[in-house]
């Protein structure tokens, strides 16, 4: 169980949030563009420290203002996904995977086997050797997914996980992604600007407007109140961005 | 619309113009080539051959190599911790620290000298408590590296800073997620990432340290074997046996080629 209570002052208002994820569990949040939902992300993650607040999965405080607690990024044990999915590119993809393994200093031939079995699941058996910057946007997904899976994270946070892949691969790979986070059985925080990834990945779905939560329900029960303006035009697919 | 086709012969100035660009560009050309070419049209290559087998040549291409090969060791080893934490850390007093590490390059090299030697001399700031401990470094192999390590650090700094400023830091953010310490991220994305500007800025570096002349004769001195480099030996030799001196001169400008066909090379591959 993942719960986040932060406040963090941002530049234009005050981000202020109350989460929780069960295991096992996906939760979506949408939003207009700058609404904060890649800082909950990053403050779940450690990349941002909240200005007060308590940050808790599984049990073990990762964050809490009272008592001066802030556990680093690195001991987290997070999966981070990010909207370009940041693989290394002077790495392989075997190398992009085995990376946080190395960092635990996992003996080699375990590291082996566990990148072969993530790379096997992810069909990438046949690019282990490839460079990622000779992959395609589906490819890249896959490897970045894999890379964070590898690490066997008590979380996985997926920041717009299909914005970088080809709109005709978009539905197998919302399939694959599906089958992905119901195998790892762990808290999940997916960020879209997608209905369709609200629909088909999310258990609960989060509307975030000014860094706070106003609605709050199964993707349906949200998108069926059209009362806000954001949901109104996210659920007709009039508006998928705004500049 | 106007279909008349564009006519050259109408602007006479602008072959003129042209004229007067390749006068000019050919005319630096031949004021940066002449020189070096005169190096090699001044002596024969049995005289060459010769004229590397003597004692003093060999002894300061050896030495030359020995102490910049040394500094740079030393420039890359506290010259990287530096650049990466200008780059990435804002902190008070940070253009201070850039003002101070660029300082060298504008700072005559005569002055470094008497810097050095001002702290480093038996009678300096640190070298008066350094000679309670019964070292000396003025005057000694470790003077040529330290006046070295003064005036080539700038360029590998400068360098090694914008190198990993060029690094985007969504990719440290997405090692320390998978459990890489900031030591971590540093060894495993940011250098190798930063590579090419790095291996470049050590070796303009080096280039630099081998070249030193000034700060070099202040501070240690111009003797052979110990201190004298090949820098120092031209200025020596030439009052006595020219040509060791082009000798040398010509080994440097060799070098000097292969030093910007490296730089352009390695940083041609990671454009």
């Amino acid at each position: 169980m993942l719960t986040i209570h932060a406040a963090k002052q941002l530049r234009d208002f005050e981000l202020d949030v109350s989460l929780s994820v069960g295991p096992g569990e996906t939760l979506v949040l949408i939003g207009e563009n700058g609404a904060g939902k890649s800082t909950v992300l990053n403050l779940a993650s450690g990349l941002l420290v909240p200005d007060h607040g308590e940050i808790a999965l599984a049990g073990r405080v990762l964050y809490s203002d009272r008592l001066r607690l802030d556990v680093p990024v690195e001991d987290r044990n997070i999966g981070h996904l990010f909207q370009s999915y940041a693989l290394f590119p002077h790495l392989s993809v075997f190398e992009n995977v085995a990376f946080g393994l190395r960092c635990r200093k996992v003996p080699a031939g375990e590291i082996a086997a566990r990148v072969a079995g993530e790379l096997e699941r992810m069909h990438l058996s046949d690019l282990a050797g490839v460079n990622v910057g000779r992959l395609s946007g589906g490819q890249r997904q896959r490897v970045a997914l894999a890379r964070a899976l590898a690490v066997k994270p008590g979380l996985l946070l997926l920041d717009e996980p299909l914005a970088a892949v080809d709109v005709r691969a978009q539905g197998e790979m919302r399939r694959e992604l599906r089958e992905t986070i119901r195998a790892a059985d762990i808290p999940c925080i997916l960020v879209t600007h997608a209905l369709r990834d609200a629909l088909e990945l999310g258990d609960r779905t989060c509307v975030m407007e000014e860094g706070r939560v106003v609605l709050e329900g199964t993707p349906e029960e949200v998108l069926a109140s059209g009362e806000n303006e954001f949901i109104a035009e996210f659920s007709c697919g009039c508006r998928r961005y705004r500049e | 619309m106007d279909s008349t086709p564009f006519n050259r012969a109408a602007r006479p100035w602008e072959a003129v113009l042209s004229l007067l660009v390749f006068c000019l560009i050919a005319g630096f050309l031949l004021f940066v080539t002449i020189p070096v070419a005169s190096l090699f049209l001044r002596i024969t290559p049995e005289a060459f051959f010769w004229s590397l087998q003597q004692p003093v040549v060999l002894d300061a291409l050896r030495l030359s190599l020995l102490t910049a090969s040394a500094s740079t060791a030393i420039v890359v080893l506290l010259g990287t911790p530096l650049s990466y934490v200008n780059a990435r850390v804002r902190y008070r007093g940070r253009a201070i620290v850039d003002t101070l590490t660029d300082l060298p390059i504008v700072l005559p090299p005569a002055v470094a000298g008497i810097a050095l030697l001002m702290a480093f001399g038996r009678r300096g700031v640190v070298g008066e408590f350094l000679d309670g401990f019964g070292i000396t470094v003025a005057f000694t192999t470790v003077a040529v590296i330290l006046a070295q390590v003064f005036v080539a650090s700038p360029f590998y700094i400068r360098q090694a800073r914008a190198s990993f400023e060029a690094v985007d830091p969504l990719y440290e953010d997405a090692a320390r997620t998978l459990g890489a310490s900031r030591l971590a991220v540093l060894l495993r994305v940011s250098i190798p990432l930063a590579r090419s500007g790095l291996v470049s800025g050590a070796i303009l570096s080096f280039a630099r340290a081998l070249g030193e002349f000034g700060a070099t004769i202040m501070f240690a001195g111009n003797l052979q074997g110990r201190t004298q480099t090949m820098p120092l030996a031209i200025y020596t030799t030439m009052q006595g046996n020219l040509d060791e001196a082009i000798s040398i001169a010509i080994v440097l400008v060799v070098i000097s080629f292969a030093v910007i066909l490296t730089v352009k090379h390695t940083t041609r591959r990671s454009a």
